[in-house]
């Protein structure tokens, strides 16, 4: 059992402002399905542009929905500019805190705000998580957003950006990634020269392909077998990859971006930048 | 009301005679069973009858029984043990749907140079038996599958799984601790080798369990020290809870037609009456071949924290395979392995009843249970697309 504040209960159990606006001015929708949590926000300002009504629906946990319910909280009455400077941990702080596991519910309440008045200001529903290049293919989670919560929580460690956008809950395969942006942001990068130590030079082919076949056991493998799927090393030549993916990846639509982002990520950075992986169908 | 307890796959109620066995064992005859003298003598012979009443349970020689930890110990010992006892065979074959005391364990020996192998299942949670003829070879160690599933109850052939893995000379074990005890279990006629029980899992206390070795199978100790169970599993017993374990499985053989029979009535009854009342609602699992107390039933368009929530504010106890009760952020692996659509996934609740449950308690939940998930539906944005 989490240790829910007595607060959040409250919101949870009874929910302010659950519902849909009519005639909305402004629409945010985050999250789905597949993630086990989304937000639908909608509002309505009145004629001084203060927001007069907000209503939400969640689909989620307790904190999901007590997060949603204290953001119409926190908005009403608000014009735009001062709902915006409103952040994930001014909606945890008013339930008293959430767990860190589940700050990522407070996380979601601001990106259905920030998307609710890009919709009013623009008229434009906007998917919020596809601004920048995706990091996470789990959750869909972008390098904008993981810099975003990492800059306004302070973060320092892959497990709390985890806890606060989901970023890295799933295979696991994009952690390396996640590493990368929190020190870029913390202004610590590791030096070029750092990273390329990773990698042995003057291999012979035998011990290269036996490199590949040892990252892909260790460090890719163990990712896709949680998930169900596989992958087997099928060729080498020269410094082309041929791998082909069994089990759940065989069929899976983000399989391109796993060979991409996970695969080939690993072996340039453990093998050869000069890495190119190709997918045998 | 009292608290409705159905979470009896998590753990179970410590039966009041368990207990009354126990009590004894811990101020007033509190000697070391390994001891010399009358004193520890005594705790001695009773630790015997305690192993012999579980021999009884399961239907083996008591000399095949291993007192352990309870039932994670029993795995883990069992896979180590095994694949240390015959160093020329690499390969490990497991199931999808295993306990983590299973499948964490066989992942962890992928890095020491061991082919794991996960078995796929079906829809219904049912194992892909063809895959695990294709798999298991000349080179398989261990084939380790459980009994029965803890989410779904779903039960695997575990007989035709054992021919399977004899066939190229490979060793089976199965996880038994939640078959054992609901269902009948009898080693005598079976030709499984190794078999997992649990103390917890039956009206026992926690800390205890089993592990049958069937005579003849080469198992190294997993901890080493003491000459205590015959020289395979050193360190001086839990007493008390072992004696409990043995009462525990007295019980257990003297209720298992009461648990096929009442138990089973009650859960179809909570089963039939949610599914009646609940729209978009459907059971994860074989329902043909399935633990008699168990039922996993998935709410679409919800979360499963969520209604466990409410449904504490009633004092009704289940489990979710959900993502947010865990602190993982993906639905349980079971029901990934099984396909079941993250629709549904999320929102699933366990129910496993036990002998201790009345009418009355799930005339409550058929009762209190439709309006807490037409509450949540009508919180959710997805609860619109409800038929």
């Amino acid at each position: 059992m989490w240790d829910y504040t007595e607060k959040v209960k409250e919101h949870f159990l009874n929910p302010r402002n659950v519902g849909e606006v009519e005639n909305p001015d402004g629409v945010g929708e985050v999250g789905s399905l597949a993630c086990g949590d989304a937000l639908k926000l909608t509002f309505k300002l009145d004629e001084e542009s203060r927001i007069e009504d907000v209503k939400f629906q969640t689909f989620g946990c307790a904190s999901a929905i007590a997060s949603s319910s204290a953001l119409t909280e926190l908005i009403k009455g608000k014009t735009l500019e001062e709902a915006e400077n409103i952040t994930n941990k001014d909606i945890a702080d008013y339930l008293g805190g959430l767990p860190d596991e589940k700050m990522h519910c407070s996380v979601m309440g601001k990106e259905a705000l920030e998307a609710a008045i890009e919709n009013y200001r623009t008229g434009e529903t906007v998917t919020h998580q596809m601004e920048g290049n995706v990091v996470c293919t789990c959750f869909g989670i972008t390098d904008t957003e993981i810099e975003d919560v990492v800059r306004e929580n302070k973060l320092e460690t892959v497990e709390q950006v985890t806890n606060y956008c989901k970023a890295g809950g799933g295979c696991g395969g994009c952690t390396g990634e996640i590493e990368r942006i929190i020190q870029q942001v913390r202004g610590e990068k590791k030096e070029p020269r750092e990273q390329q130590s990773k990698r042995p030079k003057n291999l012979t082919n035998i011990q290269k392909i036996q490199l590949i076949q040892e990252i892909i056991n260790e460090q890719v493998r163990p990712s896709l077998k949680a998930d169900g799927g596989d992958l087997d090393l099928i060729d080498v030549v020269g410094d082309d990859v041929i791998v082909a993916f069994r089990g759940m990846c065989a069929n899976c639509k983000m399989a391109e971006l796993t060979l991409t982002d996970v695969v080939q990520a690993k072996l340039r950075e453990y093998v050869s930048e000069d890495i190119n992986v190709y997918e045998n169908k | 009301m009292d608290t409705i307890y159905l979470d009896n796959n998590a753990t179970t109620r410590v039966a009041e005679e368990v207990f009354e066995e126990m009590k004894p064992y811990f101020t007033e005859y509190y000697g070391n069973p390994s001891s010399m003298h009358t004193f520890g003598g005594q705790v001695g012979g009773k630790l015997t009858e305690a192993r012999e009443r579980c021999a009884s349970l399961i239907g083996c020689d008591p000399s095949e029984i291993t007192f352990t930890s309870g039932g994670t110990e029993s795995d883990n010992w069992a896979i180590s043990g095994i694949l240390a006892a015959t160093p020329n065979r690499r390969k490990l074959i497991t199931s999808r749907v295993e306990h983590p005391a299973v499948l964490t364990m066989c992942r962890s020996m992928a890095p020491h140079g061991y082919n794991v192998v996960e078995i796929d299942v079906d829809e219904k949670g049912r194992l892909d038996l063809d895959q695990l003829e294709k798999e298991v070879d000349e080179d398989t160690a261990l084939v380790t599958i459980m009994w029965a599933n803890n989410e779904t109850g779903t039960i695997f052939p575990v007989e035709k799984i054992a021919e399977i893995a004899h066939n190229s000379g490979a060793v089976f074990h199965t996880d038994a601790v939640q078959a054992v005890g609901k269902i009948p279990v009898n080693m005598a006629e079976s030709n499984i080798d190794l078999l997992s029980v649990s103390g917890h899992k039956l009206h026992g206390p926690k800390g205890v369990g089993l592990l049958y070795v069937r005579k003849g199978v080469m198992l190294r100790p997993f901890i080493k020290g003491g000459h205590q169970e015959s020289g395979r599993r050193a360190g001086t017993e839990n007493t008390a809870g072992l004696i409990g374990l043995g009462k525990a499985c007295q019980l257990a053989e003297e209720n298992i037609d009461r648990e096929n029979r009442e138990v089973k009535r009650l859960r179809d009854k909570l089963e039939s009456g949610l599914l009646e009342k609940c729209s978009d609602a459907f059971v994860n699992g074989d329902s043909s071949k399935r633990l008699p107390n168990t039922t996993s039933i998935s709410f679409e368009y919800i979360e499963g924290e969520a209604i466990l929530l409410m449904l504490d504010k009633y004092q009704i106890c289940a489990s979710s395979g959900s993502a947010c009760t865990s602190g993982s952020l993906e639905p349980s692996h079971v029901l990934r392995a099984m396909g079941v659509p993250f629709t549904a996934a999320h929102g699933s609740i366990r129910f496993s009843l036990s002998i201790y449950n009345k009418e009355e308690e799930i005339d409550k939940v058929i009762e209190v249970m439709p309006p807490v998930i037409k509450r949540l539906r009508e919180l959710s944005p997805f609860g619109r697309q409800q038929k």
